[in-house]
């Protein structure tokens, strides 16, 4: 129990916090884009895929450094959100969760769109066809036999969100109790050589990333097998 | 009276081909669209249904323009009022039976004609099965109550019962005759099983290359072999 004690739990539920949030706010916004890349007929339909998909391939580091310089109130849109809102967006916690956004937005659009696009086509004609509009067929019809794509999704965003280290680096310059994560803290007794805390941080990091992805993968097997039986 | 005066650019197998259709059907004809396949005859009804649009020409039911590409109408597939049946099943598979049916309804039309249905087309005990534990004969006959819920003037069936063995066809059809007959439908069916549209049609359109090459009755166009052991 000793261990408990002197143990700061904040970086974890930094951490926790990040993703949750991440999470709730990109199934909001990932569901409508998908929808939107997955039907679409438009010849720039490749452009806006490779614009989603560019975290992939960036390091995390290009992004928290653009990040930075956009939020940095020295320039153009930071310093007209000081100088309006009084708000700064860089070292705060609000500036983690919007890099996190865009830096998990694949994760959470790529598996939906593939689920939508992976439903038989006859599916939503034969609902436009019962006089539904696409945004009934869509809340209807193709959101309920997407479940399980949508919590692959999900999974995926928090996860990697948990992982997230060099944007959250940059953006947020890991100030304890502020937007000091889990990740940060490790490299920081790392730094220190010292290596006993930070161990603790990655084995409840790993026990805990073990444990969710269990839990949900768990889940999404009933909902495999719920999707088979209905396909 | 539907007045059909189409022209669309299809892609088929052995190149391109253009699919011009000028035809008028009168209220409760039934018609078989007969032919081989890849000529057009899918394409001939969901150009109707305006879930393809035409390159160009005029779709007309009753009064109501449909489609006019000259004056740049198009009526959109959901307000068409279409009762539409395709070869593979297209139940909901996230409802039950009795799910898939009401998601059919609009607030004009009635329940009453709900029950009706299920008593007709004899799904009583089906309404709360999920619709993967349906045999494929169990599902059409859904996906063809499901058509009519909306109560549709016009019925398309695109063959709906090719995928079936051969005594669960034949109760189909009856179906199928049944719902024509009691709805008043205007119904076009494409087949290329000539004794399934003797059964069922009173004209029959042969289409090739995306044209109506023939047209008459049953009789008239139908592969007369056919009738040697009727």
């Amino acid at each position: 129990m000793l261990f408990l004690n002197s143990f700061n739990w904040m970086p974890l539920l930094l951490t926790g916090k990040l993703a949750l949030i991440t999470t709730l706010i990109l199934v909001i916004i990932g569901v409508p884009l998908a929808y939107k890349i997955a039907f679409s007929k438009s010849r720039f339909k490749p452009v806006f895929e490779a614009l989603i998909g560019m975290p992939l391939v960036l390091p995390p580091t290009v992004i928290g450094f653009y990040f930075l310089l956009l939020f940095s109130p020295a320039y153009g849109f930071g310093k007209y959100l000081k100088n309006i809102f009084d708000i700064q967006l860089v070292f705060s916690f609000s500036g983690l969760v919007i890099a996190s956004l865009l830096y998990s937005l694949p994760f959470m659009v790529q598996p939906i769109q593939n689920g939508l696009q992976s439903l038989p086509k006859n599916l939503h004609e034969a609902s436009y066809i019962l006089g539904k509009s696409k945004w009934q067929t869509l809340w209807y019809v193709l959101l309920p036999n997407s479940k399980k794509a949508i919590l692959t999704g999900m999974v995926l965003t928090f996860a990697h969100t948990i992982g997230e280290f060099g944007v959250v680096l940059m953006v947020g310059g890991s100030i304890p109790n502020k937007t000091q994560v889990a990740s940060s803290i490790i490299y920081e007794h790392v730094e220190a050589l010292n290596y006993e805390a930070a161990h603790k941080y990655s084995a409840i990091l790993l026990l805990i990333s073990f444990v969710i992805l269990v839990a949900v993968y768990s889940l999404s097997k009933n909902n495999m097998s719920f999707l088979r039986r209905n396909n | 009276m539907i007045s059909i005066n189409i022209h669309k650019r299809l892609k088929g197998t052995q190149g391109n081909f253009d699919l011009q259709i000028d035809e008028i059907i009168s209220e409760g004809d039934f018609i078989g669209v007969y032919g081989k396949s890849g000529t057009g005859k899918t394409s001939l009804l969901r150009l109707l249904s305006g879930l393809d649009i035409p390159n160009e020409g005029c779709i007309k039911v009753a009064e109501r323009v449909w489609y006019d590409s000259g004056n740049k109408i198009n009526i959109p597939v959901q307000q068409r009022n279409i009762g539409y049946v395709f070869q593979e099943d297209v139940l909901f598979p996230n409802m039950t039976v009795l799910q898939n049916l009401r998601f059919a309804l609009s607030k004009s039309n009635e329940i009453k004609l709900l029950d009706e249905l299920i008593d007709i087309m004899e799904l009583k005990e089906l309404l709360d099965f999920n619709t993967y534990q349906l045999s494929g004969g169990q599902k059409q006959r859904v996906s063809l109550a499901r058509a009519l819920v909306s109560q549709p003037k016009l019925l398309l069936l695109d063959e709906p019962l090719s995928a079936l063995d051969y005594e669960m066809r034949q109760r189909l059809q009856d179906y199928i005759k049944k719902a024509h007959k009691t709805y008043k439908l205007t119904t076009l069916m494409v087949s290329h099983d000539p004794w399934e549209l003797y059964q069922l049609v009173n004209k029959v359109w042969e289409i090739d290359e995306g044209k109506v090459i023939r047209k008459g009755t049953p009789r008239q166009i139908l592969p007369l072999d056919l009738y040697k052991n009727i």
